[in-house]
Order: C-alpha cells, then structure tokens, then sequence
C-alpha cells in the first residue's frame, strides 16, 4: 500500500465536516454523509490492520518534508487497531446520535467528524509537537458538543471541562517545549531511548506524560472526568468515553515504549499510581445515584486495569494492556448507549425514577447485562479474556499486589453494575408505564424505545461477546502491537529509515 | 534569565487568575499562562542570544532556530481560539459568570 495514504484518514473527515457545516438540506443526504464517513473509515482502518500484519510499519512525511521539519504519519499495528475501534465508535455513536435526535442540531455532525479526524491524526503522528495539535482538534469540536447538547447543568460542565483541558494542555505545551531544549527535536523516533540515557530528556518528557495523565483521568487527578461526562447527551458521552482518554492512553504506550524504551527504573510507580486508580475510581462509583455518573467512575476504575500494562510492560503485560485498552473501548461505549437508550425514551437517567426496564425493554437489558458482566470480566465476554490475561501478566511480574487488587475491584464492578441492573431494569414497571399497555394486544406492555436507538449499544454487546469466544484473533494482534512496542526498530525506520 | 524570570511572573499570575471563581478572570489566567508555555517554546531555540530566523536576511550560522518560532505561532493560534470560546462560554450563563455549583 502507498504509505501517503494514511493522511487520508484526516482530510476525508475534515472536508466531510467542512461540506456538513454549509449544506444544511437535505436531512438524508447529511446523515449519510456523517456516516458513510465514518463507514468509510472503518473500512480503511480494517485495510491498514491487514497492511501492518506481521510488524509491517507504514510511514510517510507530508508532503515529503525532511525528516525534522515534517509531519510523519505512521501506522503499525497498535494505531491500526486503534484506529479500527475509533472507526467502529465513531459510526455507532452517531448513528445513537442520528436516532436520539442530536442530529437535530446543525452542528452536531460536523463536529463529531471533525472529532474524530482529531483522534485518526493523534494516533497516526509520529510527532510530539503534533500530537498537541491534533489532541487540540479533537479537543476544540468536544468544547462544542458537551455545551451545545444535555440538560441545563451541561454549562457548568462544560466550564470546568474547557478549564480543565486547556489546563491540561498547556502543560503538554510546556513539557514539549521542554523536550525541545533538551533533544533538540520533538520527533518520536529521533527521541528514541533518549528517556532512558538522558536525565534532562527524562525529566522533559515527564511533564508530557503528567499532562497525558491528567487527559487521561488517573487517580489522584480523575475528578473532572465524573463531573463533567454525565452532563451531556447520552451520544457524546458516550462518544467522550470511547474515544478521548484513550487518545492519552495510547500516547502513554507510545511514549514510555519508544523514547524511555520501557525503562524498569519508573514502571514502579505506574504500578503504585495504576493499583490505586482501580480502587478509588471503583470506590467512587459506590455513592453515585445515576446510571451515567457510575459509568463515568467506573471508567476511572478501567483505566488503572488498562495503564497496569504499560506498568508491568514486558511483552504479556503489553498485550494484556492493548488488549484491556480495546475491550473497554467498545464495552463502555455499549454500557453508555444502552442505559442512553433508556435515558432518551424516558427521561431520567437516576436509579430508582424508572423501574422494570427489563420486561418492557427486554433487547436493551440483555444488551445492558452482557455488557456489564464484560466490564465485571465474567466469561464468555471479551472483560474475562483481558482481566484474565492481565492478572497473569501481574503475577508473571511479580506484582501479586496489584494482581490482588484487580480481583477485587472485579467484584466491587459487578457489585456496582447490579446496582444499576436493580435501580433501572429490575423490579416491577411504575404505573405510568402501565398505562401503556398496548391497545391493540391487552396485557403486552408498550416498548418506548425505537429499535433503531437499542441497536447501537446491542451491536457493541455482540462485538465484546465475539472478542470473548473468539478472543484468539484479538490476542494475537495485540500480542504483535505489543512486540511492536517492544521492540521499536521497525517503527522507527518508518520515520526516519 | 530574563525571559526564564518572565516565564515565571506569568505562570503565577496565570495560575493566581484560574484559581478564581469568575469564567472571566479563569480565561485571562489562560491567556497569562498560553503567554508563558509559548515563551518557553520561544526560549527552546535559542532565540535570546541570536538573530531573527529570516532566510537571506541573516546569517544562517548566526540565526536562532526556527522551528520552535513555528511551534510557537501554531499554538498562539489555538490558545486564541479557545480564548474566544471560554469568553462566549462566560456569557452564556444565566446573571454573573461565576463557575459555583448553585444546584
């Protein structure tokens, strides 16, 4: 394949966006142009995931700058994946958004796309200085989204959201620039090892890394990310949850794996920080009382299961944490839209307000359940596979701590997603709801939600259930995306070869 | 050093403003501290004991590196697209622009 058509991956979204924001008529057309985009993507990422098999790196410098001054984008296979589970979210939010009616404003479809060109350019680039950009594009289009959608507390919301990134990046600014009077170059792969043999570098790229960090809700600073997802439509949280810390979390992988080539001296703080991450992001979810607020704390929780890689790094413990990363992606997503489904169609996400889902709404509770016991990582789900293999990771490490800790705070998952299954599914349906009884066929209860809004979130609850019956395949790609970071020759001679 | 001594004069009044409460006051701390990461990405290339970068107008030997100058111009840009938007963000709630949770 001819490398320089990975840039594809960010113009065909942007001009997509740029067309949407002009052309407001007609309705069809703009959808299908949101997400055949979006199709389109997910169909290039499968291609760049049959392209980097077997440690295959493709790499090109735009518009054949010299290497230093340009911007490489490269793929090899852990940004393919990541770009294949970006895809695949994109299109399945947006079509929630489609059926939930966000789409209604004109604004919606082109920012979601410009979004997501964002994440495709921050998973593509090979550049410190443009990953702070493209982290900014992504960034600029969600500053939109969480203030233009949601209830009346989405402003509040959105102010600390914008404080707490623009924060956040000028940190990320700082510590570039910092990399840049020590090494002299902000190129990853010129970088390369630099971490590890100098302590100026070393200490530059922690500020990146304490910024990315922050992007990516580690405890002790997590509490923005359960103050501000909950309060926008139930589309763009989920959208936010699949896509934006885990922009961060892979530039962690990146970065320690390439330019501190995993140096053994820090992993164990990453263990300290990540252990104390599962419990009190888990902890946290205890004393929330809406469905959406206790995902968001859970997600806290996942991401310390999901950086414990990189922590343990050695090459089970990467694929363990790639796999980890992958699932979680795709079953918080599914987690988001199934309780969003029921948010849209009756109007209140607290536990308790509505009752009885489960008989009235019998598709999205069983796609509510299976989701939820992979988030737990009961098998047959895809959660089982990867807590699985990374509790094997951590004792193989030798870190029984934290391969203690994973386990319990399993259980407090499960714990926690009863919780909702009994606030919102269980139990018997309120009364409003019983006037609802069909007419035409006396004792059957009406069903409130459109197929076409319980399709999203039952699509992603098939995917987690065929990573976990097949979870063969899955494993062996991110066990080749783990030697890639591994070993980063081949990605290297992709940028500067 | 006098650019170091800057930087710092700007973080701490960048941060003394975003620890305020008015939306106002938080995005002129952002402009303080945007000012202050940008002077760092400044001082990355040598700018402080060299010429302007400007290609037949001064001596490449003698000329101050470019690169971060770049740097420098693309995230001014940003910073003040985001200025504009926490601006509109301050005057979009309802009465003062205070960020207290009133619930």
């Amino acid at each position: 394949m001819n490398s320089a058509l990975l840039a594809v991956l960010v113009i065909v979204p942007l001009l997509a966006a740029a067309l949407l924001v002009v052309m407001r008529e007609p309705v069809a057309l703009r959808r299908v142009i949101l997400l055949g985009t979006n199709a389109f993507a997910l169909a290039f990422a499968v291609w760049l995931v049959v392209e980097t098999w077997g440690g295959q790196v493709l790499g090109h410098n735009i518009a054949l700058w010299p290497d230093g001054i340009a911007i490489p984008f490269v793929a090899d296979m852990f940004s393919a994946l990541m770009v294949v589970v970006t895809a695949l979210l994109s299109l399945v939010c947006s079509a929630f958004g489609v059926a939930s009616g966000d789409d209604d404003r004109h604004y919606f479809a082109p920012l979601v796309l410009t979004l997501s060109a964002g994440v495709y350019g921050a998973l593509l680039t090979a550049d410190l200085f443009n990953l702070f950009v493209f982290i900014e594009v992504m960034l600029l289009p969600s500053y939109g989204l969480i203030a233009m959608l949601g209830g009346m507390s989405r402003l509040s919301a959105g102010r600390l959201y914008v404080t707490m990134n623009l924060l956040t990046s000028t940190i990320l600014l700082a510590g570039v620039a910092l990399v840049y009077g020590a090494a002299g170059t902000v190129n990853i792969a010129e970088l390369a090892g630099l971490g590890k043999e100098s302590p100026v570098v070393g200490a530059a790229m922690g500020a990146v890394l304490i910024a990315l960090s922050i992007k990516a809700a580690v405890v002790p600073v997590h509490g923005w990310l359960a103050r501000t997802y909950p309060y926008t439509s139930p589309a763009v949280t989920a959208l936010f949850s699949g896509l934006h810390t885990k922009v961060a979390i892979y530039a962690i992988y990146r970065l320690y794996a390439v330019i501190f080539d995993g140096d053994s001296r820090y992993l164990w703080i990453g263990v300290l920080v990540m252990s104390a991450t599962m419990l009190i992001g888990v902890l946290g979810a205890v004393g929330e009382e809406t469905t959406r607020s206790i995902l968001a704390f859970h997600m806290v929780s996942q991401i310390g299961y999901i950086l414990l890689g990189v922590a343990l790094f050695g090459p089970i413990g990467l694929m363990a944490g790639i796999f980890y990363l992958l699932h979680h992606m795709i079953v918080k997503a599914s987690l988001f839209l199934s309780t969003g489904a029921v948010e849209v169609a009756y109007g209140t996400n607290e536990l308790g307000r509505i009752s009885g889902i489960a008989r009235t709404e019998p598709v999205v509770a069983a796609a509510f359940l299976g989701a939820a016991f992979s988030l737990a990582g009961l098998p047959p789900f895809s959660g089982f596979v990867a807590k699985l293999t990374l509790v094997t990771a951590a004792i193989s490490e030798e870190q029984i701590y934290a391969a203690v800790i994973a386990i319990i705070v399993s259980l407090l998952t499960l714990m926690s997603m009863l919780k909702i299954w009994k606030g919102v599914f269980w139990g018997r349906a309120h009364e409003d709801e019983v006037h609802a009884v069909s007419a035409r066929k006396p004792g059957a209860l009406l069903t409130h939600i459109s197929p076409s809004l319980a399709l999203p979130g039952l699509v992603l609850a098939a995917v987690t259930l065929s990573l976990g019956v097949g979870g063969q395949l899955l494993l062996a790609l991110s066990e080749q995306a783990a030697l890639g970071l591994l070993d980063p020759s081949a990605y290297i001679e992709a940028v500067i070869g | 050093m006098t650019l170091a001594l800057f930087i710092g004069v700007l973080v701490a009044g960048g941060v003394y403003l975003v620890l305020q409460r008015g939306m106002v006051r938080i995005t002129f701390g952002f402009v303080l501290l945007s000012h202050g990461a940008n002077l760092m990405l400044i001082s990355a290339g040598v700018a402080a004991r060299r010429d302007e970068p400007l290609v037949h107008l001064s001596d490449l030997a003698d000329a101050a590196d470019a690169l971060p100058q770049a740097f420098a111009l693309t995230a001014i840009v940003i910073a003040f697209s985001i200025t504009i938007y926490m601006l509109a963000l301050a005057g979009a709630g309802k009465g003062d622009d205070d960020t207290e949770d009133r619930t």
